[in-house]
């Protein structure tokens, strides 16, 4: 069963990433990017359980490199699409 | 469902309703920076929840690896110049590939069933590829290796046996995980695969491979998402990869290509029949164009890669505020594959501050351009090519194209006569109201800023 349910989540979440992005203007697109990078850093979720079984193993130090790559695009990137978003301005304002 | 995880799961939940809501806010300008703060508190939030997790029995490892990876981001963020925004880009996606390879691969003790073995052969192979491709794809954008296409005899024919391998190799896996050799060999074959898939991609079609590799890090979190049973990893790898896959088609769309034939023909392998084009090239000076621009009363600007490659937006900035105060109305038509990444123009111009509402798409400046004086092309070449329109033989015929040979008078800024990046010759050069201003973008551009201001 908790297969259907994953399945089911990804058919839904698909659907929706589908809608919310063909609403996004073109003007935003390299800031939808690279917060698309940060967003896809959410494998730091499933690496740090792995970084912190304490076992000393493989899939320990494995986890722990993921947490580190990670990182950098969840850190590096909203910080630098914030930086781009800060920049777009109305004329006149 | 004990109290803990219950309270992580709920964290999850909230996380997902907060990505969602911040990408919703990115749906307009004035909003986007909320909607970017909202996502972050969200993975804040899904870090904090992760960090509950009663099988962490140690905090050094995590710390260390927060500590390497947000100070390297930090650092990249703050320091990276807007031009060079398509290679920062690019190196994350690789990073988000890696980090989805690695958690495939961490995922594989301690299960053993078909379908999880599955998902983690998929994280690994996505993963690997992203990351080798991406690698490649910083190499031609920030020009480390040769922005050319790499096509060699034979290649359709390598790459068909490398996804044969990796297939049976994947197939391997999944029967005998206890056997470690498949999983080196999947990972080995999906990270040469990264690099042979991106090699023959030339540096004009890059918009299209990074939004690509995008989607792709995106799918590869998804299935490390399957692999670790995480459904925040699903939810939001799944809106990523929409992201990529969205980006990718309209990129395609605006180069008049399909998705396959970007992805396997180089666009090198151009017909060799000479088109033959009748007119002469007409060079102007600083001076006379000058002349020219200060009558006009509408101009427009079509900016491309050569702009980002000359800095030139600052002075850009500065020739439109100078035109605006004799008066004239001045524009910014962008091309959706102008530049080297999705909306790389746009950034570049809002970091010399030309506001955003200046910034016309090129469906919406193309029915007023018989209305335009001047037509300024700063460093475009194929997104103004006329040839898109009238010449049935060109490779780039019906591409959607910025019209600026219909205003009345074209300045093209232009190193020399080579041809762009796809190497096809482009009539615009040749056409009674061109007028040709060689030189580097930057100096004709403060040469114009400087006749004007006397």
């Amino acid at each position: 069963m908790e297969v259907v349910f994953l399945t089911f989540i990804l058919m839904l979440s698909i659907f929706l990433g589908f809608e919310l992005i063909t609403k996004v203007p073109a003007t935003l697109h390299t800031p939808l990017m690279s917060g698309a990078n940060a967003i896809s850093g959410i494998t730091v979720v499933g690496a740090i359980s792995l970084a912190g079984n304490g076992q000393h193993d493989m899939a320990n130090w494995l986890g722990a490199a993921a947490v580190a790559f990670a990182s950098i695009n969840v850190v590096g990137g909203y910080l630098v699409t914030d930086r781009m978003l800060a920049m777009f301005k109305k004329r006149g304002s | 469902m004990e109290s803990t995880q219950l309270t992580i799961q709920l964290a999850y939940v909230a996380a997902a309703a907060l990505f969602i809501y911040g990408l919703k806010l990115l749906g307009s300008a004035d909003s986007a920076r909320k909607g970017n703060l909202l996502s972050s508190v969200g993975m804040l939030l899904a870090i904090v929840a992760a960090l509950l997790d009663q099988g962490i029995v140690e905090y050094q490892w995590i710390l260390l690896g927060f500590v390497v990876g947000g100070a390297i981001g930090a650092a990249a963020a703050r320091l990276v110049q807007m031009t060079a925004m398509p290679e920062m880009v690019a190196l994350f996606n690789g990073f988000g590939g890696m980090a989805s390879l690695l958690v495939g691969a961490a995922a594989l003790s301690g299960s053993s069933n078909t379908f999880t073995l599955v998902t983690i052969v998929l994280s690994i192979l996505i993963g690997g590829l992203t990351f080798t491709g991406s690698l490649v794809a910083w190499g031609k954008l920030s020009e480390t290796l040769g922005s050319g296409a790499v096509m060699f005899r034979g290649q359709q024919i390598v790459n068909s046996l490398i996804v044969l391998a990796i297939l049976f190799s994947a197939v391997m896996f999944c029967l005998q995980p206890e056997n470690s050799i498949w999983l080196y060999a999947v990972i080995a074959l999906s990270l040469l695969f990264g690099v042979m898939a991106v090699i023959p991609i030339g540096g004009a079609d890059m918009p299209v491979v990074i939004s690509l590799l995008n989607s792709y890090s995106g799918l590869a979190a998804c299935a490390a998402g399957f692999a670790v049973n995480n459904n925040i990893l699903i939810v939001a790898g799944s809106l990523v990869g929409a992201s990529g896959i969205i980006l990718t088609q309209i990129m395609c769309k605006a180069m008049n290509r399909s998705l396959s034939n970007v992805l396997f023909s180089g666009f090198g392998s151009v017909s060799s029949e000479e088109t033959v084009i009748e007119g002469e090239i007409k060079p102007i000076s600083v001076e006379d164009a000058y002349y020219i621009l200060e009558a006009a009363t509408n101009v427009a600007i079509i900016p491309g890669y050569g702009m980002a490659v000359a800095q030139a937006q600052h002075v850009v900035k500065e020739l439109t505020q100078l035109l605006e105060k004799k008066g004239a109305e001045v524009n910014f038509g962008i091309h959706p594959v102008a530049g080297r990444m999705p909306g790389h123009m746009n950034v570049l111009l809002a970091e010399a501050d030309v506001p955003y509402d200046q910034l016309l798409e090129m469906d919406d400046i193309n029915p007023r351009m018989e209305t335009v004086d001047v037509a300024i092309v700063i460093g475009a070449n194929d997104v103004v090519n006329p040839a898109a329109r009238e010449v049935e033989s060109s490779p780039i015929y019906g591409m959607p194209v910025i019209n600026v040979d219909q205003a009345r008078t074209v300045f093209v800024l232009k190193r020399s006569m080579a041809s762009g990046f796809a190497g096809i010759e482009n009539p615009l050069f040749y056409k009674e109201n061109t007028r040709m201003l060689f030189g580097d973008a930057k100096e004709s551009i403060s040469g114009l800023i400087r006749e004007l201001s006397n």
